[in-house]
C-alpha cells in the first residue's frame, strides 16, 4: 500500500451536485448522444448523479461514470485511463460507463494524445481521482454507521464494516459528495489489482460495430455548410487569381470564399461542396523556391559529409581510434517523406459568433490548438470550446491544428457554422509529412572490441536528428554524434515514434552489420554493449541498459533466436522507445518466389500493462505499421509538387502482406506504465531488414525496400 | 436534381440529389446513415463497402444514378440487434484501435462469408485485400471472420 498526498485545486472539486431535476448533471451537448450510453448499462441509467470529483460521478444506483480525459485516437486510452480510475475506486468495471471529457485545463492535465506519454504523465493522478473518490465514499459510510473508517473494507461497489453490514456506493454517493477532501489518500498494492492487468474491452466496440456517429466527420449540426478547401498544388506557391464561375454553378454550392492563399467552397452537402472545389479554376504563381527530391537528396548528403561541425556528444577521440581500428565499417541510410494517412481525413467542425467560439472535431492537441485559434481571432481562449470526437487515427498528424484555424477562419468569414472536411487528396498533399533524413555511421573495430562509433544525422527542417545519449551511447569509448538540418519550405512535423521511426532501423541494420563483420552474434553484441553500458558506462545514458538487456533476453528465448530452421531467416531488431522497451525477431520466409515475414515476436517492457489485450493490439498494428512503411511507403517532390496524392499512387500494407503472427510478451514488473501507441514501430523496419539480408544476402540502406530488386538467395 | 427511390436496411427512401452524387453521400448526407465511411473517394481503401443486393460495394464510386432497383444494406442494418457472427467476433477479438475503417472491413467480410462459409486464410487476404486499416488490426479481422465463419 502507497500513501499519496492528494493535489488537487479544491475548488475544482464539485463538492455536492445532487441533480436536482433527475437528469444528467454534466451535459456534454453533441457528444451525450454519441458517448458510451448509462441508459445501455447493466444497471441502467440512474435517477441522479453525483460529482465526486473531476473524474467521476456516481449515480443512485451504483452506476459509475468515468471522464476519459485525452483525445482517442486508437490507442484505446478510452478504455484503459478508466481503468485505473475504477481500479482505485473498487468498482466492477461492468458498473462502469466512459464519457470522453472536453478539454478543460483546470480539471485535468496534459489532455494530449502523443508521445506515448498519456499514460505515463496520468497514472498517478488516474489513481488519485479514485482513491480519492473510495476514500470519501469510506468516511461517509463511516460517520453513517459512527464508526472509524479504518475499520472498513470496499469491493466491487460495496462498503463492509466490521459487523457485515453493507452499504453501496450508489446509497452513499449523496453523503459522500458533501465530504472534505483528504489531504492523503492510500493507493492499491500492484498485487491487488482486479481491473488493471485484465483483458477488458474496448468502451467504443458497439459503436464502432454499429456504425453509430462518433467521430468528427459523422458530426451534422443545423445550419452547418460543408467548406472542401482549394489548396495551393506545390509548396512554393501562392494564389494568383481564381475563376469560381463553373463552381457557382454547381448546384448546392452556397459560397466561395477565398482566405489567404486558399479558397473555400462551401456547400450544403459534401459532394456539393467537393464538386464546388474540382469546377474552380485557379492561377498560382512562384512565391518561394520550389524544392525537387533530387535537390534535397544532393543537399542532404552534402550534409552527411559536414567538416568541423559541432557535435551533439563526444565521448574519446573517435579520429583518432578509427587510425587505428582494424577494421572501420561505413554505411548511409536513406529515408523519405511519409504523408500519414489516417483513414478520417482531417475535418473539424466550427462556429464562430460573437458571443463564443466552438469547435467539435479529431484533435490530438486540444490545448495548443485552442491558444493558437484565440490568437488567430484575436479573442480569450475563455470564448473557445473544444469538444473532442473518436478519431480515426492520428499517427501524429492530429497534432497540428492547422485544419482547425481553416475552419475558425472559414466560419468567421462566412458567418455561419461550418465542417471542414479533407478530400483524400486534400489529405496526402497540404503538408505536414514525415521529413526525409538520412544517416551516416562509421563503427571501428579493434582487437575484436567495437571502440569507435561516428554518427551524422540530417533531415529536412529542424536539427533533432539523433538520439545521441541513447543506446549505443555509454557502451563505446570513442563516441561522436552530430546533426545538421536542411531548411525546406515543405512542411514537416511529427509522425508516430518521431525521428526514431526512421533512425531505429538504420541504427538497427547497421549494428547487424556490424556484428557481421566483427564475427559475433547480433544479439550477443548488443548485450556485450549494454553490459559495459550498465556496469562501466563511458559518460551518462538516457536510458536503462538492465531493462533493455531484459526485453532482448526475452525476445531472444521466445522467438528461438540460436536455432536454426532450414528456410527461415531471422532478423533481430532492438530499441529504447518512449521510455518503454523493445526488442523483436522477424522471420521471414520464401512465399511464391517472394520473402514474406512469416512471424515477430515481440518483448516489451512498458512496466505495468494496464489492458492486456489492448496492449497487444497497439504492439502488433506499430509493427505491421512499421514493416509496412520500410517496404512500401515513400512520398517524393518535383517542382514542390507532392508525388502521391492517393491510394491508387500510395502504397499501404495490406492483410496479405502482414505478418500473419505476431507473438507479444511482456516484461513482468511492477514499475509505473509507459505508453505504448509508438514503441513497438521504431525496431520493426531493423528486424526485417536484418531478416531480409538473411534470406536475399541483399542489405537494405534505403526505404522504401521495395525500391530495391529483392532476389531470394 | 433529380428524384431518386432507394431501399435501404430495409426502408424505401426518396432522395433529391444530383444523378452523380456516389452511394456514400446520399447515405451519409441525406439518410443520416453515417457507419459508412469516406476514406478516399476512389474504391482504393474499402471503408465505404456497402451491400448492394449482397454484393460488396464500395459506395463512394456508385453514382446513385447508377443503383436502380438494387436494395442497400449498410453496416446499420447488418442485423437487428448488432448479433451478426462478424459482430460477435469482432467483439471477441476486440479487433479495432481507432476505428474507422471498422464498418468496411466487416460489410466486405460480412460479403466474402456469404460467399463463402469457411475461406481459407489465403481467401480471406484476397477477399479483404482491397480494405486498408491503417492501425494495422490485419491479423485481427483474419481471426474474427475465421471465428464468424465457424458460425455462419
Amino acid at each position: 500500500m502507497t500513501l499519496i498526498k492528494t493535489s488537487y485545486n479544491r475548488r475544482s472539486f464539485l463538492k455536492v451536485s445532487a441533480a436536482g431535476s433527475g437528469g444528467l448533471v454534466i451535459g456534454f451537448n453533441w457528444l451525450v448522444s454519441c458517448s458510451p450510453s448509462a441508459e445501455t448499462a447493466i444497471k441502467g441509467a440512474p435517477k441522479e448523479w453525483f460529482n465526486v470529483n473531476a473524474y467521476l460521478k456516481i449515480g443512485e444506483n451504483g452506476l459509475v461514470t468515468i471522464m476519459s480525459p485525452n483525445p482517442e485516437v486508437g490507442q484505446n486510452i478510452k478504455t484503459s485511463m478508466p481503468m485505473i480510475v475504477a481500479e482505485e475506486l473498487d468498482v466492477a468495471w461492468k458498473d462502469v460507463v466512459v464519457e470522453q471529457a472536453p478539454l478543460d485545463t483546470e480539471k485535468f492535465v496534459r489532455q494530449v494524445a502523443g508521445g506515448s506519454q498519456s499514460l505515463r504523465s496520468s497514472w498517478k493522478g488516474l489513481r488519485m481521482a479514485g482513491a480519492t473518490a473510495r476514500k470519501m465514499l469510506m468516511e461517509a459510510a463511516a460517520k453513517q454507521w459512527q464508526v472509524d473508517a479504518s475499520t472498513l473494507t470496499t469491493s466491487e461497489g460495496v462498503i463492509k464494516n466490521a459487523k457485515g453490514e453493507t452499504l453501496t456506493y450508489g446509497q452513499i454517493a449523496s453523503a459522500a459528495a458533501s465530504v472534505t477532501v483528504p489531504e492523503e489518500v492510500e493507493l492499491k498494492d500492484p498485487s491487488a489489482f482486479k481491473i488493471i492487468g485484465t483483458d477488458t474491452k474496448n468502451v467504443d466496440i458497439e459503436k464502432i460495430i454499429t456504425g453509430k456517429p462518433q467521430y468528427g466527420m459523422d458530426l451534422k449540426k443545423e445550419g452547418m455548410k460543408v467548406a472542401v478547401v482549394l489548396r495551393p498544388p506545390s509548396f512554393g506557391a501562392k494564389l494568383k487569381s481564381f475563376d469560381d464561375s463553373e463552381t457557382r454553378k454547381v448546384t448546392g454550392v452556397s459560397d466561395v470564399i477565398q482566405f489567404g492563399n486558399k479558397v473555400a467552397v462551401l456547400g450544403n452537402t459534401t459532394w456539393a461542396a467537393m464538386k464546388g472545389k474540382k469546377a474552380l479554376k485557379a492561377e498560382w504563381e512562384e512565391d518561394t523556391p520550389a524544392e525537387s527530391t533530387e535537390y534535397h537528396d544532393k543537399q542532404m548528403m552534402a550534409l552527411l559529409n559536414t567538416k568541423n561541425g559541432e557535435p551533439r556528444r563526444n565521448d574519446g577521440d573517435v579520429d583518432a581510434a578509427f587510425k587505428t581500428a582494424d577494421k572501420v565499417i561505413e554505411k548511409t541510410f536513406e529515408g523519405p517523406f511519409l504523408p500519414h494517412n489516417p483513414m478520417e481525413p482531417m475535418n473539424f467542425y466550427g462556429h464562430v459568433t460573437a458571443a463564443k467560439v466552438d469547435l467539435i472535431g479529431p484533435i490530438q492537441t486540444p490545448e495548443r490548438t485552442r491558444r493558437q485559434v484565440a490568437e488567430l481571432l484575436g479573442r480569450p481562449e475563455t470564448e473557445i470550446f473544444i469538444d473532442m470526437t473518436r478519431m480515426g487515427g492520428g499517427f501524429g498528424r492530429r497534432l497540428y491544428g492547422d485544419f482547425v484555424l481553416e475552419v475558425a477562419e472559414i466560419s468567421k468569414l462566412a458567418n455561419t457554422p461550418i465542417k471542414l472536411v479533407y478530400t483524400r487528396e486534400d489529405d496526402m498533399t497540404a503538408g505536414i509529412y514525415r521529413p526525409a533524413s538520412k544517416y551516416k555511421f562509421k563503427a571501428g573495430v579493434k582487437d575484436g572490441k567495437l571502440v569507435a562509433y561516428h554518427l551524422v544525422g540530417t533531415g529536412i527542417n529542424g536539427n533533432g536528428w539523433t538520439r545521441e545519449n541513447w543506446f549505443p551511447a555509454g557502451s563505446i569509448p570513442n563516441y561522436r554524434v552530430e546533426s545538421y538540418g536542411l531548411d525546406s519550405n515543405i512542411t514537416t512535423g511529427a509522425w508516430r515514434a518521431p525521428i526514431t521511426n526512421f533512425l531505429a532501423y538504420a541504427e538497427q541494420s547497421f549494428i547487424d552489420e556490424v556484428a557481421e563483420e566483427m564475427g559475433v552474434d547480433a544479439v550477443q553484441l548488443r548485450l556485450d554493449l549494454l553490459e559495459k553500458a550498465k556496469s562501466d558506462p563511458v559518460g551518462t545514458v538516457d536510458y536503462e541498459p538492465e531493462k533493455m538487456i531484459g526485453a532482448i533476453k526475452l525476445a531472444a528465448e521466445k522467438a528461438n533466436w540460436s536455432a536454426t530452421e532450414d528456410g527461415v531467416s531471422k532478423g533481430f531488431s532492438a530499441y529504447y522507445s518512449h521510455n518503454s522497451y523493445v526488442a523483436m525477431v522477424a522471420e521471414v520466409v520464401n512465399k511464391k518466389g517472394q520473402p514474406s515475414t512469416r512471424k515477430v515476436t515481440c518483448a516489451v517492457d512498458c512496466g505495468i500493462v494496464i489492458n492486456p489485450i489492448a496492449a497487444k493490439n497497439q504492439i502488433e498494428g506499430g509493427i505491421i505499421d512499421g514493416i509496412g512503411h520500410a517496404m512500401y511507403g515513400d512520398m517524393t517532390f518535383v517542382n514542390g509538387a507532392p508525388q502521391a496524392s492517393n491510394f491508387n499512387n500510395y502504397r499501404l500494407i495490406r492483410m496479405g502482406e502482414a505478418p500473419p503472427v505476431i507473438e507479444c510478451h511482456f516484461v513482468k514488473n511492477t514499475n509505473d506504465p509507459t505508453g505504448l501507441g509508438e514503441p513497438s514501430l521504431p525496431p520493426a523496419g531493423g528486424a526485417l531488414a536484418n531478416a531480409m539480408y538473411k534470406a536475399t544476402g541483399q542489405r537494405f540502406y534505403k526505404q522504401p525496400f521495395m525500391q530495391q530488386q529483392i532476389k531470394l538467395g | 436534381m433529380a428524384q431518386f427511390n432507394l431501399k435501404v436496411n430495409g426502408k424505401e427512401h426518396q432522395v433529391d440529389v444530383d444523378a452523380d452524387t456516389p452511394l456514400l453521400w446520399v447515405l451519409r448526407d441525406n439518410l443520416d446513415l453515417v457507419g459508412t465511411k469516406f476514406g478516399c473517394g476512389i474504391a482504393m481503401c474499402g471503408a465505404c463497402t456497402v451491400h448492394v443486393d449482397g454484393n460488396a460495394v464500395r459506395s463512394c464510386s456508385m453514382p446513385i444514378s447508377t443503383l436502380g432497383d438494387k436494395s442497400v444494406v449498410t453496416i446499420e442494418g447488418l442485423s437487428a440487434d448488432a448479433s451478426h457472427p462478424l459482430q460477435n467476433a469482432w467483439r471477441e477479438h476486440d479487433v479495432p484501435q481507432c476505428g474507422y475503417c471498422q464498418a468496411g472491413q466487416i460489410m466486405n467480410a460480412a460479403a466474402l462469408l456469404t460467399k463463402n462459409a469457411s475461406p481459407t486464410d489465403e481467401e480471406i487476404e484476397s477477399a479483404m485485400n482491397g480494405n486498408i486499416c491503417r492501425c494495422a488490426t490485419y491479423n485481427r479481422i483474419k481471426a474474427a471472420i475465421k471465428t464468424a465463419s465457424a458460425s455462419v
